[in-house]
Order: C-alpha cells, then structure tokens, then sequence
C-alpha cells in the first residue's frame, strides 16, 4: 500500500492505495468523498469524471492516482457551492443548463478550463472545446448559452 | 435528493426521531454531505402513513410549521418533474413553491402513481396530485370557517394561509391542521382552481435540482453509501443466454476482501474497496458454455420478414384501402427500417441494496418504483410489505434501462454476503446488456385522387409483440439465478401513429406481430411513435411531391383539427418555409413534419434546415424550428428544455444511432461503437410554445421525439434529391444513396 501526496480544492490530502494505476476517479469519489465527480465510461470518452489537475482539464477515470501526486486537483465541489457558486456554476443556473444532470460535472469543469484559456470564446469555439464532452438528455443548446453567459458574450 | 428536501426533512426532524433512527440508518452521500441522513431520518418519522391514492394523506403531509410534504408516486428523471408538482400543489393549495418539499418514489412512503412513463407525469400524475391538492384546499378552509367563525364562501387559501377575502387576520396551514392527519378521501369533485387566477402555473420557475446539479452536490444513486456496504459488480456471460460451466475463485485471491458469489448462472464479485471490485471482476476465471441465439444486426430486416410471427392485425381499418389501391392507376410503396437502439444512459446504471432481518431496502433509480417492489418480492420470495424502495436520482433513463437490473443485482450479493452491496455496472454492460428499443420495419402503399388528395393509404408494421400481461421484463440476474422469471418481451405501445394525421378516404395499418425481438426489449422514448411517425412523415412528403404540391400545403389541406394546423403554420413561420412541389437539390434543403402524439395528446411540428456536403456525404442540422402545444403549460423552460432535448436525443437517433450484434453479443459496447451526437453536431433550435390555460396539460416528455426523423429526411431529399428509408442516416448511406441517385 503506497501513499499519495496530493492537494485537492486548495487542502493537502495522503490516501493510499494499493494499486498505483487506481484512476483518480475512484481516489476523490470514495476515499475524499467528492462525489461530483461521475463515472461515465471509464474509457475517456464522454467527460463525466472531468477535474481540473494544474487548472487542465483532465479525464480523472483515465488519470492514475500514481500521477497526481504532488499535483493540485480542482474538483467541481472547489469550483464553488450551491450558496456561492463559481461564476461558470451561476451562469449554468441562470440558463437552467441540466436535465438529468449526471455529465453536468464535466461540462462545468471543461467550460471552467476553457474560460480560463480563452475568456471570451465563440459559440463554435465553445462547441468545439466540449466536442468529447457527451450529453444524453440534449441539453448542448443550454451549455453553449452558459458558457457565452459565463464569458459574458449574452 | 434536493437541497429543498433536506431543508424540509430537516425542519421535520425531533429529537425522538433522531434517536429512533440512530444505529438503523446512518447514511450519507459521500463523506461530505452527511445531510441525507438526515433526510432520511425525518423520512423514518413518517413511516405507516397512508399510502393509499384515494386518502388526501397518502399524498399530503402539512406540518407544524406550515410547510407541506407532497408525496410522490412519479419521480423526477432529469425532466423538471419536480417543480411542475412544487408549482401545480403551490397553485392549487395556495402556499409558496418554496415550501412544498417532496418525496419521490419510496414505496414506503408515496402512494403508486404507476411507472413514470409514456409522458404521464404532468398529464396523469400532475393532475392527480392537483385534484387532492384542490381537496386540501377546501379541508382547510373548512376547519377555518369554524374556528373565524366565518362561512367557507368569505374564505380563500393564500401564501400558506385562510384568510377572509375581504381582510383581516388568517390562520396558518400549520395552525389548521399541522402535523396531524386529513383522514378524508380525495374528492374528485373538488373545485380546481379557475386558470385565469394563476399565480404559479404558467411562470418559468427555476428547477430546484439544478444548483445542486452543477455544483456536484446534487445526491444521485450512484453516489449513497451504506456503512459498511460493498463494492459489487456482477459479471454477465460472454454470450447471450451462455451457461457458466466453472468459476476459479483463486483468481481473485490476491486482491484483499475480494470475494465472487456464484448462484447458478448468475455471476458476481464484492469487495470493500470499488477498484478492487473492479479489478476482482476482470481477474476472475470463469468458463461458459458456447452459445449463438441472435441474428446479428445485418440480419434484423431478413429476420422481421421471416417471422415467426404472433398474429396479423388490423389496428385501423377505414373504407377499403386494399380496394382502392388496386383499382388506383398509379400507387406509391415505399419500406423504412429503424434498427435497434439503446437508451444510452451517461451514467451505466447503479443500484445499492440492503437486505437484512428478512427484507430488503434498494435505492434505486427505477422509473417504477412500486411495480418493481412487487417483482423483486417475487424474486425473494418475501411479501412486499418486507422489500422497500427508495427513488434516488440515476443518470437519464427515456425509458427502462439497465437501472432495474442493477437492483436485482444488487439484491441477490447483498443476500448472499450479508451485507449492504451497491452494484454499478460498466459503460460496457450497459451498452451491451440494457434493454433495446426494438426495430420497426414500415412498408407504406398509397395513392392518390385525380385532384391530389390521400384516396388510399396502407401500412403493414413488422414489429415485435408485446406479451400480455407480462409483469416485467424478465431481469437479467433473476433469469441467470434460476429465480422464475415470467418469459416474455416488453415493448412499449409501439403501434400507434402509423397512420396519417391528414384526410384520407380510405386506411388500413395491418401489424405483423413478431413472436420475439432480436435482442432483450424495453420501453425507448416514444414507443414505436418515432419510426413510425417518420415514416408516415416521410411518405406523406413523398405523395404530395407525387401530387405536385408543396409539402406544407398537401398537409395543411388535409389537416382539420385547428390546433395542427396552428403548430404547423407556426412552425412554418418560424422556420421560413420556402414552398416547393420539387426538391431544389442546391445542398441546401427544407423539411417538415408533423405529429398528433397517439392521435390524442400533445401537436408538434418541426422544420428543419440541413445542409449536404455531396462529396462526403456528411449531413449538417443548421437549424431547427419547432411549435408545441401541449394545453396547459405549468413551466414554460422547463417545457422548452423538455423540447429541445427531445428534439437533439432524436436527431441523434436518427444521424448515428444503431446497435451492432453477431450472432452472440452486442459488439457496440462503448461511445466509439455507438456514436451519439456531439456539440458540433447541435443546431441551433427555435422554440414557438402555444400555451392553452384553459386546456387540460398534456404529456411533453416524448411528443417531440416524433416529427424529428421526418423533418431531417424531407430537408435531405430537398437539399439532395435523395429519399433516406433506412436510419441511423449515416454519411456512408447518403453518399450511397447519392451514388445511386436514389429518390
């Protein structure tokens, strides 16, 4: 069982794990408790599971533990919370930006990622930065909207 | 759970409850949000009410405190659900949306409202709960006059209270009755407020689930915990109906706590850890017996041909359709083909079960919570007073998923090791053992009048039969197990809308019911309404270009009810109709489609705007248009983002979407294999809802759905001459069909 330093929403965090290659997903969702993060497919294709390791957004289903060690970790519970959410986090509030919610994590965090690239992104750009981001209720128009809102193009 | 109902449940706890609770359920979502336990706890205390539909208390609590419990039968799936019930108690009763908190799908605690499904939450369950919500009304009013001593006419119900229309000093909800019981029936009789007076039907109210959605803390099945529950996953066969022949639990005996449970076919692993699960149920050895039942994708059209088949049926027959296709000097046929799909849930489904002291608690995210408690007593073999379930939030399902079968899964571990087991399934098994919305194959005959109007329109369906009163579909653990299932397929009401909504003189739709489908069936969006939808849409288009007449107008000729014909003209408006009696085959094209879900319920029209690159084939939705008019809107986003996501879940279907099997199992077990649509792939979509206070709601979940395929095929035959029959509508099939020069 080896140990893993690592810092998560800004506090320094040790979990062990006996397999170095145990995703990071599994890591935040039951030794930290973090659950916003989703397990989506496991496969890195659809961005359910998506925290921000050093501010990229990062497929934590496909990050092993072993990696983020001495990394920051911003999961969307850092972002902010229901009483003071993160700007991105209001502005998919504001448009009602969820049905069933379960890839709102990974739209919210990839959307956070790209903002902090590209403050003031094109709709096409939005698409194209959450183009592996998968969504099944259809609710795209809606999260293209917030992230024009949260870059303040509406 | 939402942020609401914790406030609520919190408001309800005592401390007696508290301590009656402590040791039996302590609970949480993660470690950071211990506040379900709590949820829970103040749940506990109002455990043995009434769960009867016809009591005013199976679906109303009122509490000290004023604020009211609205117990619901029906669940919210990620459509808006909950605050269309927050907004139709709040009207109906007369107290703020805020302080109406719910409880949804726990079967120890709501009163069966029947599955939520076939877009009856709003339309069936909605205005049940109005109805009681309307009785409480007047109860409360009642006991008021007593005690103001003033006549039940000089007395209204408003912001929680009964005050005297004309003034002066109420008394509270809380001081009425609180915390006590109505112990009165529903009166169905009971006077329903006038639409003209509401405050709360009708406003675009924000959902209550949402902050907690986008900011991780929102409670979904996926995330509960049990104190020490266990990682599960069960292991389903390489091949469909495989007999497993040998298990080696060597296997896994390096991975620490790891255990498999073995109950006939039925294969499964535990451990404390969930990689450690993960990584027990990818070492484990285990042998199956050959097996090849299926017809493998490729051989779904040959097969529904063949049969064998249940019956033939009749299902509309008006004049002689037969007749006066033969004596037609020019007719029309054309066959569509829908292939099997799956729900494609985001999140593979999960289900944590407790079973101890002789019954069994399941959180789960089943859209019918109730009915499956009767199927998993039967599966135990315990009364159904000794199984409980609790609805918790799941990824979005459109219909009966893998979530079902989660629980059976989890079930027979808990059982078998004694403890609290949650079973999540992989991206694999859900794609690969979901169960499948069925094919459809469609040929339409028509003709027409010398002066262009629908004489003869004929429709044979070849679609699975459903069985007759099959109690579920048979669960895959359960059949595994050797624990008696009821064979038989389930299908969803598949048949309906496969004849026009426009005049025709003479209709027949005859059904070929199948015996079987090609793999396990299940409920989809829209049952069967799609396919058929499209292909009636699509054949429509294809006897006014016959007749030489513009599309929008051979329908709008032939439309009488008034308020079709507004959606479509809206939807016409909206989308910038260019009339046509030929396809302009620039590139660019123009469809339109329209449906009368089940000839009953809510119209939609949609038009759309595509674009064809003929080199590539590829298709590009530039824009979508669509009207609605669903009666009574009680939240006109919620509605609207209801829309929009029928109409982008459709246009996937119909681009991408197509199960792949051989002759043993699914092959399409990943979003690789079975692309969905992305956000470069999502139109821009218009949104005309016709709202109709007056008018009963009606069902907006899956209406929507229908005109989708329609719309897209028509536009591509504009844009490109060529008429697509066969979905999903890939680029490959369209650069085929350009090849061809098909239309």
């Amino acid at each position: 069982m080896a140990k893993y330093n690592f810092a998560v929403n800004g506090r320094a965090q040790s979990v062990d794990s006996r397999d170095p290659a145990q995703p990071l997903l599994y890591v935040l969702r039951n030794a930290l408790g973090l659950t916003g993060a989703k397990y989506g497919c496991g496969l890195g294709q659809c961005g359910a599971c998506t925290v921000l390791v050093d501010g990229e957004a990062v497929r934590s289903c496909q990050f092993p533990v072993s990696a983020a060690a001495g990394r920051k970790i911003t999961t969307i519970e850092g972002l902010g919370t229901p009483d003071k959410p993160h700007p991105v986090q209001e502005a998919f509030i504001a448009e009602q930006a969820a049905q069933c919610g379960y890839c709102i994590n990974g739209m919210v965090m990839t959307s956070a990622a790209l903002l902090q690239k590209n403050p003031k992104p094109t709709p096409e750009q939005a698409r194209e930065a959450l183009a592996a981001n998968l969504c099944r209720c259809g609710t795209h128009q809606r999260i293209v909207r917030a992230v024009m809102r949260a870059a303040g193009r509406t | 759970m939402t942020a609401a109902i914790t406030r609520a449940a919190n408001r309800h706890l005592s401390r007696r409850s508290l301590l009656r609770s402590g040791g039996a359920l302590v609970v949480g979502f993660g470690l950071a949000k211990p506040a379900l336990a709590q949820v829970l706890a103040g749940a506990e205390r109002l455990l043995g009410k009434t769960l009867d539909p016809g009591e005013l208390d199976g679906f109303f609590a009122v509490h000290a405190d004023g604020s009211v419990t609205l117990f619901s039968g029906k669940v919210d799936l990620g459509q808006g659900l909950r605050v269309a019930y927050k907004q139709i108690v709040a009207e109906e009763l007369g107290i703020a949306p805020d302080r109406v908190s719910l409880v949804e799908g726990d079967t120890a605690l709501t009163p069966d409202q029947g599955p939520t499904a076939g877009s009856s939450g709003v339309m069936r369950g909605g205005m049940q709960i109005r109805r009681a919500a309307a009785t409480a009304r007047e109860a409360l009013i009642r006991v008021a006059s007593e005690q103001l001593g003033l006549p039940v006419e000089e007395l209204e119900a408003a912001n929680g209270e009964v005050r005297s229309r004309t003034g002066g000093k109420g008394i509270g909800f809380g001081a009425l009755i609180g915390d006590r019981r109505f112990a009165m029936k529903v009166d169905a009789k009971a006077k329903l407020k006038d639409p003209d007076t509401y405050a709360v039907v009708g406003k675009p109210l924000p959902r209550p689930d949402v902050p907690g959605k986008v900011t991780g803390t929102h409670g979904f099945v996926h995330d509960f915990k049990l104190p020490g529950m266990l990682h599960g996953r069960s292991i389903r066969p390489p091949s469909v109906d495989a007999k497993l022949v040998s298990v080696d639990e060597s296997s896994i005996g390096h991975i620490p706590g790891a255990r498999a449970v073995r109950i006939n076919d039925f294969l499964g692993v535990v451990a404390d850890d969930e990689w450690d699960a993960i990584a027990a149920a990818k070492a484990l050895k285990a042998a199956w017996s050959e097996s090849a039942p299926l017809v493998g994708h490729g051989g779904v059209r040959d097969w529904m041909l063949a049969g064998p088949f249940e019956s033939d049926q009749k299902i509309v027959n008006k004049g002689d359709a037969g007749g006066a296709l033969g004596a037609a000097s020019e007719k029309l046929e054309a066959t569509y083909y829908w292939p099997v799909q799956t729900h494609g849930s985001m999140g593979p489904s999960c289900a944590v079960a407790d079973m101890r002291d002789g019954g069994v608690t399941v959180w789960t995210a089943s859209q019918a919570t109730h009915k499956f408690r009767g199927v998993y007593a039967k599966m135990l073999g315990l009364p159904a007073e000794k199984v409980r379930l609790v609805y918790l939030d799941g990824s979005g399902c459109y219909g009966m998923n893998g979530h079902d079968d989660a629980g059976a899964d989890a079930i027979l571990l808990s059982r078998a090791v004694g403890r609290p087991v949650r079973v999540q399934w992989s991206r694999a098994d859900e794609h690969g053992w979901d169960p499948k919305g069925p094919p459809q194959m469609l040929r339409m005959q028509g003709a027409l009048t010398p002066e262009g109007r629908i004489a003869a329109w004929r429709a044979e369906m070849w679609i699975p039969k459903a069985t007759a009163g099959l109690p579920n579909v048979p669960l895959l653990a359960a059949v595994e197990a050797g624990i008696g299932q009821a064979p038989g397929i389930s299908t969803g009401l598949i048949s309906q809308n496969g004849d026009p909504p426009y005049a025709a003189d003479n209709v027949e739709v005859l059904v070929h019911w199948l015996k079987d489908s090609p793999l396990r069936p299940s409920n989809i969006r829209a049952p069967g309404k799609i396919a058929n939808s499209w292909a009636v849409e699509s054949f429509v288009d294809e006897l006014a270009l016959k007749a030489g007449k513009d599309p929008l107008e051979f329908r709008l000729a032939g439309l009488s009810n008034p308020r079709g014909v507004e959606v479509l003209k809206r939807t016409a408006a909206l989308i910038g109709w260019k009339p046509r009696t030929a396809p302009n085959r620039s590139g660019r094209g123009q469809g339109i489609a329209y449906v009368h879900y089940k000839h009953n319920e809510t119209l939609v029209a949609i038009g759309m705007d595509v674009e064809i690159d003929r080199r590539t084939g590829a298709i590009k939705v530039t824009k979508i248009a669509c009207a609605h008019d669903c009666g009574q809107v009680i939240n006109p986003d919620a509605l609207k983002l209801q829309i929009e996501g029928n109409i982008l879940q459709t246009l996937s279907r119909t681009l991408f979407e197509e199960v792949t099997f051989d002759k043993a199992r699914v092959t399409s077990l990943d979003w690789a294999g079975y692309p969905i649509l992305t956000f470069p792939d999502a139109p821009e979509i218009v949104i005309d809802v016709i709202g109709r206070p007056k008018e009963p709601p009606l069902g907006a979940g899956e209406a929507a759905t229908t005109p989708v395929p329609g719309a897209l095929a028509n536009a591509i035959l504009d844009a490109a001459g060529v008429r697509l029959r066969a979905v999903p509508f890939t680029r490959k099939r369209i650069k085929e069909a350009l090849e061809r020069g098909a239309a």
